[in-house]
């Protein structure tokens, strides 16, 4: 049986921790520059702003956003591997808690929803494990500002509210985000399962490379679709107004009740981060 | 290119107009939601205020902590309407200016028209890059709040959008 030791898991997650918050992703710097061909003025000053704000990052060695988010993890573990050295759980917290603090990240997470208190090492994260055939271990790590993720939200449509009801909720929902969440945005989309199983891939749709579609040709077509919808509202990089709201539209779909039809909507900033390491 | 300087004058915020891109030098103070509640929870009780708001400009931004040899960290600003519930309340009590991200409500529009005040907005996220427009950082108030202690930062040129001019006028107005 393969062992993983959980020292490991905390060196790696620290690793990811200082280097998503500082690299933008090739897909989302290939997006931008793309978006520059379509923009222009004020728009394409904005674009050109972000693709600076990359080089600066990389330069200097500082977070791409004073937001370096709340982090959200994804386990896959296979169930041939074995962790020893301790708790995985407790593994991820303290990655997190050496790279928040080694990479100088902003800390923000607060111990309670109400009384506020801050953690000041930016834990816990919040860490959705997949159990797997085989030796796989693999771990996802994805910090979210909260710009974005407070403009996400979730609705349980009713089956006859159909595709129309489905883009007619992701529009309403984008419009009146505006330029709250960052745009140009990414805009991930988890529909049908239940209530917490939309919402989960909803923020898995996030972590899709740019410029890949839905493997459903079925809903690969409805992406496109959706894409170029919400880039005619007219929001733009920034919301200053242009024609690049959205980068991309990513849907993940999961069978569902015949009563429901669940649809959560999960948006990312245009520098929506994510890394993964194997081990 | 259009600059201005600190102290805003009536005179420099009658000569914004909604939508110009402005270059600011000066000094500004940072401060987001939990010095906001606080202030307004002192402002309630009449105690004292730890800085004074007249003619001021407030960043909604909480930054990432100083690198060594370092100014400051990555700053940018947040999302302007959560700040909505105490903004004209400050603006009552003289704050002339505020910068942040996104569309706010009628009450603080009213109050940037009433008080001849003005609102920039900033695109998020683009912080490194910011970052690099302060020459100065210290903390004022509320150190325990670690990102949303108030500090006293002077900036040179940095970029802004005037988002909502003392006329009434909002960028985000867009026909969509």
């Amino acid at each position: 049986m393969k062992e993983i030791n959980i020292s490991q898991v905390t060196e790696n997650v620290a690793k990811l921790c200082i280097s998503s918050n500082i690299f933008v992703a090739e897909d989302i710097k290939k997006a931008l520059e793309r978006a520059l061909e379509r923009e222009d003025d004020k728009a394409k000053n904005i674009i050109e702003s972000m693709l600076e704000n990359a080089k600066q990052a990389e330069q200097y060695r500082i977070p791409l956003c004073q937001d370096t988010g709340m982090v959200a993890v994804f386990v896959e573990l296979g169930q041939d591997v074995r962790i020893v050295g301790g708790s995985l759980e407790n593994a991820i917290n303290e990655g997190i808690r050496i790279g928040y603090e080694d990479g100088y990240l902003r800390k923000s997470v607060v111990k309670d929803p109400l009384r506020r208190e801050n953690t000041k090492d930016n834990t816990p994260a919040v860490i959705h494990y997949t159990v797997v055939e085989g030796d796989t271990f693999k771990v996802t790590i994805s910090p979210k500002g909260f710009g974005s993720e407070n403009m996400s939200t979730l609705k349980m449509l009713m089956p006859s509210d159909g595709l129309e009801g489905i883009k007619k909720f992701v529009i309403k929902s984008i419009v009146e985000a505006d330029s709250n969440p960052c745009p140009p945005i990414i805009v991930g989309l988890g529909i049908g399962g239940t209530m917490e199983k939309a919402a989960i891939m909803s923020k898995q749709a996030l972590l899709r490379e740019i410029g890949t579609k839905n493997e459903d040709e079925y809903w690969g077509k409805i992406e496109d679709e959706l894409l170029e919808e919400i880039n005619k509202t007219g929001i733009g990089p920034a919301g200053f107004g242009g024609r690049t709201t959205a980068l991309a539209v990513h849907i993940n779909t999961y069978p569902t009740h015949i009563a429901g039809l669940p649809v959560a909507l999960n948006i990312g900033c245009h520098v929506t981060r994510h890394m993964a390491f194997e081990l | 290119m259009k600059e201005i300087s600190t102290p805003l004058t009536d005179d420099i915020i009658k000569s914004l107009k909604v939508g110009e891109t402005v270059y600011l030098t000066g000094s500004i103070y940072t401060a987001r939601d939990a010095a906001h509640k606080r202030l307004c929870e002192m402002l309630e009780k009449g105690e004292p205020m730890p800085i004074q708001f007249e003619g001021q400009i407030v960043f909604y931004a909480g930054p990432s902590p100083t690198p060594p040899g370092a100014v400051i960290g990555s700053i940018g600003p947040t999302t302007a309407v959560r700040m909505d519930k105490y903004s004209p309340i400050l603006i009552e009590k003289g704050l002339k200016a505020m910068i942040g991200k996104g569309i706010r409500g009628e009450e603080v529009k009213k109050a940037v028209i009433d008080h001849t005040g003005v609102y920039f907005a900033q695109p998020g996220g683009i912080a490194a890059l910011m970052s690099k427009c302060v020459t100065s950082l210290e903390i004022v108030a509320f150190e325990d709040l670690g990102t949303e202690a108030i500090r006293k930062l002077t900036v040179e040129k940095m970029p802004l959008i005037v988002a909502l001019d003392c006329y009434g006028g909002d960028v985000y107005n867009r026909q969509l």
